[in-house]
């Protein structure tokens, strides 16, 4: 981006260099799957101004982590950018006001933006009773959502309870909690499971969108494929360790000090679908993220392995075939048959049929005729 | 013609005989089957929970000492094609078709552990001529003992499952086999495939119990949730057990029964013949040709007997002059 | 009775200087053999434990050297006084087959040095139908150097010591029968291990018989096709009317097998696998079309007076029996697995080497020993 363009706004990143800026928007894009060839997309769209859609940010049954979560990457300065590339219209951790202004604020929101704001759903919607396990100033969270998601350009799920109810759907699931894409059916939701999830993988799917104008590649569970196409077991660090049969059998001990993989301890890295092993956590270097620390991942972004497998239960593999690196049942041989080894059977079957036949020929016909003239052999 | 005549009575004679009386106690004489051992340690494999992970192969190599077999230069892979001289233990695969469903005969596939079985009768135990491979009377565990061997090779012809293997580049070759870790058994260890497993794919354990197990396995519902033992079963096991869906098994144990019977036996979800693992009759092959043998050569009495009547026979035709040659 | 004599003559001639060379590479592979193991020299492989070291020089070689078996059978239990003539030849032939089988074995197992384990009472294993093979063949070996004994001595002029045998040969010629018949046939009982392993076209509970008929068979044809050879390659007489009488009974013997091998294997309804063009079903075709070419050659009596006919029905008779042979132990062999095998250059050449050690010793001592008849090398 050209450097007078940047400093338009170089007073908003608070110090921060032009270089380490388009750095960090090559990292965005290639964490989003893309060429960093497209940073200086990016760069432009955070930087300008028209494109900052309106957010409405709702908390149903959360714990908050999911906001707190995209406080930690790594340049605070940045993520203040990033808020203000978009405009929190309505967010209960972030607001300053609260109760009935709130409120009116969120709804003049809706009513300004109908049909273009970014709606973020952060927690579980519990159904049961007419919703009335969660109310957001008196008025039940099933409504708010139901009234919010029917004006909204897009929606996002954030986190594993907005996905597919989280913790609060548990067994028993004593409220009903269901995720956002349950609730809303037939309506598109992007989901970014986790718990939390890691927080480049909301902003990611943000930044794409502000910059090319439509959501990254979802897959059937509406979730980005950049983030959640593969398995955890697919690009895990042990997984040298899985492949050679060297596992920790208990804590602490040999192979458990070694880094071994644990997939014997119950890890879900196997079946469960998230990119931790690639970006790991909190830009602090290698090993920051559960496995890395040496406890099996219990597969949190996974509906139905994630709050439902105990932590230390080991799981079936999810194999799309069998490794080529295993033997078939009839492997191929090579052949032994060599010209001269052939030459040579050849031969001395020869010799033997033209001996024979040079005698045969030699045989009187009579029998008992001796012959006189005995010549040294 | 008719000297021609009695010459061939004669010969026939004596060869028909020989086989009459041979006959019938060659048809009864067929060994009897041999019973299980007292103890009897054994392992059962399921291919269905099997995930092709190779951890048996590393763990049997690092507790055997035996090197790395690879087509890779740099020997990084442990990757042989069958069992060896330097692979007592082997994963294989199955694969049919696009190979996309696990334990599906078309389009699936499936994988096979495939060692030395320890049958209850062993060919190569009876094939041995210098008692080089034995069959330990209370464990069962078919051991080999170097001291004894010769190298004749006759126990690969003998065993249906082509299990031992030679040292062809040794100048002092051996035969190799997995003698089911009978090594690590006074340590209190065990076969180190099965402590290896992260599955429950191999359990060791006495046979009887894991012929039990087994059996519980066939009578599973497929898809339902059931417990299955980790590691090994029975006295000294540590009960770890993993809960999973259970696999469609074909309605087969192998080995249970098969050449009178093996200690290491296998379950799969696909036919064991698609797997390498052979169909054999009931009945040891060894027991025909021991039966065959000890009818003919029973205490020497036929032999003894057939001297006897050569020595009066070529006395008679001595005769009068020197038997001189 | 005749007296015999020997044969008299240079040593080194043409065909003992080519079969000369032929031993020394061979001599060189067995050096390599020894030197760097087993699998440096042969294509042996765990699929095919088994090659033609043993299935030629052990299984068929024992065969082509059991002229000595059938012509003391012959000659001695049936009090056939008129074969005596061929009996000495025939002991030579046995004498270096059997020996050289074994010198065959000894190259072939892995572990040599220990090869008398097998008549160690802690290892061996009464149970085993190698073990009886091996003692069998050893014993044999020994009564076959005691039976040919007398030769040596009347040449030496040993007259004490050669009274003294001959009281005790009696003994021996007896074993020199029995053995063969019990080892000939555990060769068949060996393969019976194999199980399913082993082709059905040769896979049977007559194996045993089998065996020793092609035992029998075999050693008469090659007291046949030796004295007919030996007769053109030394300028001798040939004994014709002697060899039509063992063309005849060895014509009985072919029968029997025939009838039997055939009707085995038709009886099991394998009789269609011979026909389907593969190479197994192809060398089952080739061995019974050798044996039954013998088998009608043999037939007719005015063919068994003459010469070359005989001649001819032994050629095909020794190529079926061998075949038949070789087939059962490697042909017919298939561990599943895809394994394959042929034998390499060195196995060959070591196979050669012996076959042509054994030719070499047969030339000298027909030279230099009382082997042959007098009446033809009169």
């Amino acid at each position: 981006m050209k450097r007078d363009h940047f400093k338009d706004f170089e007073a908003r990143l608070g110090g921060i260099s032009r270089r380490d800026f388009m750095k960090y928007c090559s990292v965005m894009a290639s964490s989003l799957g893309l060429s960093t060839g497209l940073a200086p997309k990016i760069a432009e769209a955070i930087a300008s101004p028209a494109r900052r859609p309106p957010v409405i940010w709702l908390h149903g049954q959360d714990c908050t982590g999911c906001t707190e979560t995209l406080l930690r990457p790594s340049h605070p300065t940045l993520d203040n950018l990033i808020l203000d590339l978009i405009s929190l219209d309505y967010c209960e951790t972030l607001n300053v006001g609260s109760g009935h202004q709130a409120e009116a604020a969120r709804e003049q929101s809706i009513r300004e933006n109908a049909g273009k704001f970014v709606l973020v759903i952060e927690g579980s919607i519990p159904t049961k009773e007419n919703g009335i396990y969660c109310k957001i100033g008196g008025k039940p969270f099933v409504k708010l959502v139901e009234e919010t998601a029917s004006q909204a350009g897009a929606i996002i799920a954030i986190g594993s309870c907005a996905s597919w109810g989280g913790i609060p759907s548990a067994a028993p699931n004593p409220t009903g909690a269901v995720g956002a894409p349950a609730f809303l059916k037939g309506k598109t939701v992007v989901s970014i499971p986790g718990c939390p999830p890691n927080p480049y993988n909301f902003l990611s799917t943000v930044v794409h969108f502000i910059t090319f104008g439509k959501l990254p590649a979802l897959d059937g569970e509406g979730r980005p494929k950049f983030a959640y196409g593969r398995l955890i077991h697919e690009n895990c660090e042990r997984r040298p360790h899985f492949d050679a049969g060297r596992f920790a059998e208990k804590f602490g001990d040999e192979g458990h000090r070694q880094g071994y993989c644990l997939y014997k301890l119950g890890c879900k890295g196997p079946v469960t679908h998230a990119n931790c092993p690639e970006i790991l956590y909190n830009d602090v270097g290698g090993g920051t993220w559960p496995v890395g620390t040496g406890h099996p991942c219990f597969g949190c972004t996974e509906q139905g392995v994630g709050f439902k497998i105990p932590l230390h239960t080991q799981v079936e593999l999810i194999q799309p075939t069998a490794s080529a690196q295993l033997a078939p049942i009839i492997p191929s041989r090579p052949s032994p048959v060599t010209v001269r080894a052939a030459a040579v059977a050849g031969a001395a079957i020869g010799a033997i049929v033209g001996a024979s036949a040079v005698a045969l020929k030699k045989l009187k016909e009579t029998p008992d005729e001796p012959d006189r003239s005995a010549k040294e052999d | 013609m008719s000297m021609k005549r009695r010459d061939f009575i004669k010969l026939s004679a004596s060869s028909g005989l020989l086989l009459a009386a041979a006959g019938p106690s060659v048809a009864l004489a067929r060994s009897e089957k041999k019973a299980l051992p007292p103890e009897a340690m054994g392992i059962l494999y399921d291919s269905t929970l099997c995930i092709g992970c190779q951890a048996c192969m590393s763990g049997c190599k690092e507790a055997n000492d035996m090197p790395v077999e690879s087509f890779d230069p740099m020997k990084r892979w442990d990757t042989p094609q069958d069992l060896s001289a330097s692979t007592l233990n082997i994963i294989k695969r199955y694969t049919d078709g696009d190979a996309s469903v696990k334990d599906r005969e078309q389009d699936g596939y499936a994988f096979i552990k495939r060692q030395c079985l320890h049958c209850v009768d062993p060919a190569c135990v009876s094939a041995c001529p210098v008692s080089a491979l034995r069959k330990d009377p209370l464990s069962g565990v078919v051991s080999y003992h170097k001291e004894a061997c010769i190298g004749c090779r006759y126990c690969q012809i003998a065993c249906p499952f082509n299990v031992p293997k030679f040292q062809w580049a040794s100048t002092t070759p051996e035969i190799v086999k997995c003698q089911l870790c009978r090594h690590l058994i006074p340590k209190g260890g065990y076969a180190a495939c099965c402590s290896s497993c992260p599955t429950g794919a191999s359990i060791y354990g006495p046979v009887e119990e894991l012929l039990a197990e087994a059996k519980r396995r066939l009578l599973l519902e497929p898809g339902g949730y059931a417990d299955f033992p980790l590691n090994r079963i029975g006295p000294g096991a540590g009960g770890r057990t993993t809960s999973r869906p259970a696999g469609r098994y074909t309605q087969h144990l192998y080995g249970e029964n098969e050449v009178g019977g093996t200690q290491v036996m296998f379950l799969a979800g696909v036919p064991f013949t698609k797997l390498g693992l052979p169909e054999l009759p009931d009945e040891a092959f060894v027991r025909l040709a021991d039966g065959i043998q000890y009818a003919i050569y029973k205490g020497m009495a036929y032999p003894l007997a057939l001297l006897g009547a050569l020595i009066y026979m070529i006395r008679k035709g001595a005769g009068e002059a020197e038997t001189k040659e | 009775m005749e007296n015999n004599r020997p044969l008299g003559g240079r040593i080194l001639t043409g065909p003992f200087l080519f079969f000369l060379t032929i031993f020394l590479i061979g001599a060189y592979f067995s050096a390599k053999r020894f030197m760097y193991g087993i699998g440096a020299v042969s294509n042996m492989n765990d699929g095919y434990p088994w090659g033609i070291w043993i299935a030629l020089d052990v299984v068929v070689g024992t065969a082509l050297a059991c002229g000595g078996y059938t012509m003391a059978l012959l000659t001695y239990a049936f009090n056939r006084m008129e074969y005596h003539p061929l009996v000495r030849p025939a002991l030579l032939t046995s004498l270096f087959g059997y020996s050289l089988a074994g010198i065959s074995v000894m190259i072939d197992i892995g572990r040599y040095w220990q090869a008398y384990n097998i008549i160690l009472p802690w290892f061996s294993n009464l149970h085993s139908v190698m073990f009886e093979v091996a003692v069998c063949i050893g014993a044999y070996c020994l009564v076959l150097w005691i039976e040919f004994a007398p030769t040596v001595l009347e040449k030496v002029k040993a007259d004490q010591l050669l009274k003294k045998l001959n009281r005790v040969l009696l003994v021996f010629i007896a074993l020199g029968i029995l053995l063969p018949t019990m080892h000939q046939s555990s060769l068949g009982t060996m393969m019976l291990m194999a199980g399913y392993k082993l082709s059905p076209l040769w896979r049977t509970g007559f194996l045993p018989l089998l065996f020793l008929l092609t035992a029998l068979i075999i050693g008469f044809a090659v007291v046949i096709y030796e004295s007919l050879f030996a007769s053109v390659a030394f300028r001798l007489p040939q004994e014709t009317p002697l060899l039509s009488k063992l063309a005849t009974v060895t014509f009985w013997c072919l029968l029997l097998f025939m009838v039997v091998r055939i009707e085995d294997v038709n009886l099991r309804g394998y009789l269609p696998l011979a026909f389907d063009g593969s190479l197994v079903s192809n060398m089952f075709l080739l061995e019974n079309g050798f044996l039954l070419t013998g088998l009608f050659l043999l037939m007719y009596p005015r063919n068994r007076q003459e010469p070359k006919l005989l001649f001819l029905a032994a050629t095909a008779l020794l190529l079926g029996g061998a075949l038949y042979r070789f087939n059962t132990y490697i042909t017919g062999y298939d561990p599943g697995t895809g394994w394959l095998y042929f034998p390499s250059v060195g196995e060959l050449c070591i196979t050669f080497g012996i076959v042509s050690l054994e030719i070499l010793g047969y030339m000298w001592c027909v030279k230099r020993l009382p082997v042959l008849s007098a009446h033809q090398t009169a």
